[in-house]
């Protein structure tokens, strides 16, 4: 069968300047930043590695993590349950609601909560009178996150069990089963790659964000710097090694959300073939 | 009233747990997205019209306006015209390490901005790797506009990409054989044939693309260096606005991004929700 573009000069033509173009754009960035890292020797490395405040801004980013995609996982079940088995008035509404932090820049992001919750802020003067601080704490960092990264799970969902129906789980009702046992033994076992995808998605997000953050964080060192955030101070105090050991961190971790998204993909793919 | 009309509702309802994942999804929804943007509105509706006019008809806001819009233009259109290649060479072509071009694809989603951002700039100052030959060239990227359109450029691949890859393997196979046995040379053949299915993927990619670059931050600021009037973005006037705690100023000039990003979303949607409805012949 012939093609449209089957011509070996016109498919070499193509390759050639995709892979060029690919290693200029996306493969030298990433071999940059483990040079840079690593441009002082191993032993700089793992002494900019252990260097207090990053740990502490390791420690931060765990404790953001840690908290934002339970809680987004959690909010994103209910949603795709309640938007694909139920019909309503509003569920458009809803569904377009969701997708605003993806349309929003993280800066506005980080404004409208510093606007909410700053000294000057509709709770945050409330808040205040109880000693509870918000901004520029861990509190407002964990809650812009949260922000930032609640559509990854839901957006995961919604179009799989749409496209797989009610029809199981309505057997099941008619079987008497509760709507725990439902979720548990009917509905999770089909969406259990969808959530972890969007799980690891949130995750890596999650750990990345910047804009938003560095707004209502107030990068106290070693007290609300997240690693990004760190990346950036070290960054404009001229330690470029020492930005692009934390940065390398992240790098890291990109890496393997993407080889966990092709992990996921290609066990899809083999079981579709199989069946 | 609603809540009977609901309850009604829901006692057709097969399936259970109705009221417990709309409660859930309710509160969430009001305190995590619709909360915090009625403070912006609160903080807004404090100026009067003509307040509001001059803090976001600055001329130093004015210029950035102008910068984000150009670069963002330029990036999306580079990558339409890239993620279009990469899709086209990633589905229609076998070549050693495929699978690892198409994995890379989705770098820049998964890599933190501000990690891309320090990358970039550091390979495309004047004593990077890329920058010193482009210099030697008389083409510096390093604090101009192309350097802020490069950085958003590479925030926003996989959006073209992701959206015509799945739209190509779907293509059956007689689209190509009947424009070759008529005798079309390539080129022709793929602007007659081929383009006209991937059109509504193109456009919607490089609609979210655009509107991803125009509020980029991590990334963009900095490689762009930030001299007023020439490489300050949008953004990076909200942040400087709220550093110096005007916080009205900020609020302003950040309902005109919010305003200008929700309107084209809305639109991407509309022109998506459509073409699918013609596909399917649900408007005849």
């Amino acid at each position: 069968m012939i093609r449209i573009g089957d011509a070996p000069g016109v498919r070499r033509l193509l390759i050639g300047v995709a892979l060029v173009l690919t290693a200029l754009f996306l493969l030298l960035p990433l071999v940059a930043i483990f040079a840079q890292a690593l441009m002082g020797g191993i032993d700089l490395y793992w002494q900019n590695l252990s260097d207090r405040y990053t740990l502490a801004a390791i420690g931060l980013t765990l404790l953001v993590t840690l908290l934002t995609v339970p809680i987004n996982l959690v909010f994103g079940v209910f949603l795709a349950w309640l938007v694909t088995r139920f019909s309503f008035p509003g569920r458009r509404l809803l569904q377009t609601l969701i997708d605003i932090p993806f349309a929003v820049s993280p800066v506005v992001a980080g404004l409208v909560y510093l606007l909410l919750y700053g000294r000057n802020g509709w709770l945050g003067g409330w808040l205040d009178s109880y000693d509870i601080q918000i901004m520029f704490a861990w509190p407002g960092i964990v809650l812009v996150t949260i922000f930032v990264t609640c559509p990854f799970v839901a957006r995961e969902l919604i179009p799989l069990m749409q496209a797989q129906g009610a029809r199981e789980e309505e057997a099941a009702v008619t079987l008497g089963a509760s709507g725990w046992t439902i979720f548990r033994r009917v509905t999770l076992p089909k969406i259990r790659h969808a959530l972890l995808y969007g799980a690891i998605l949130t995750n890596a997000r999650a750990v990345g964000e910047f804009g938003a953050v560095s707004v209502v964080a107030g990068a106290i060192r070693g007290q609300t710097n997240t690693l990004p955030l760190q990346v950036e101070q070290l960054y404009q105090d001229y330690n470029t090694v020492g930005a692009f050991t934390s940065a390398s961190l992240l790098a890291l971790l990109a890496l393997l959300t993407l080889a966990a998204k092709a992990a996921l993909e290609w066990r899809a793919a083999r079981r579709e073939s199989l069946a | 009233m609603i809540a009977a009309t609901l309850r009604r509702q829901a006692s057709r309802r097969v399936l259970p747990g109705f009221g417990l994942s709309l409660g859930v999804t309710l509160t969430f929804v009001s305190l995590i997205l619709l909360l915090p943007l009625t403070s912006l509105v609160g903080q807004l509706s404090q100026l009067s019209l003509s307040q509001y006019w001059f803090l976001i008809s600055d001329p130093r806001i004015l210029a950035s306006y102008r910068v984000t819009l150009l670069a963002a233009a330029v990036a999306a259109l580079f990558n339409a015209a890239f993620g279009l290649l990469m899709a086209w060479v990633l589905v229609r072509y076998e070549f050693p390490g495929k699978r690892l071009v198409d994995a890379l694809m989705d770098l820049p989603f998964a890599l933190p901005t501000a990690v891309a951002g320090v990358t970039l700039a550091t390979l495309y100052s004047s004593q990077g790797w890329v920058g010193r030959w482009l210099e030697t060239l008389g083409l510096p990227i390093a604090y101009t506009w192309v350097g802020i359109a490069l950085a958003m450029a590479f925030t926003s691949i996989p959006f073209v990409v992701r959206t015509v890859q799945p739209i190509l393997e779907d293509l059956p196979s007689e689209v190509d054989e009947a424009a070759v046995t008529l005798g079309a040379r390539d080129g022709h053949a793929f602007r007659r044939v081929i383009l006209p299915h991937l059109w509504p993927a193109l456009v919607t990619g490089t609609g979210l693309a655009f509107v991803r670059s125009l509020g980029e931050f991590g990334a963009v600021i900095f490689i762009a260096g930030g001299k007023p009037f020439e490489t300050e973005i949008t953004s990076l006037m909200i942040f400087v606005k709220l550093q110096e705690y005007d916080y009205a100023g900020a609020a302003a000039v950040a309902s005109i991004v919010l305003a200008t990003s929700l309107a084209l979303l809305l639109l991407i949607n509309l022109w998506q929700g459509r073409f699918i409805r013609r596909l399917h012949g649900g408007g005849a």
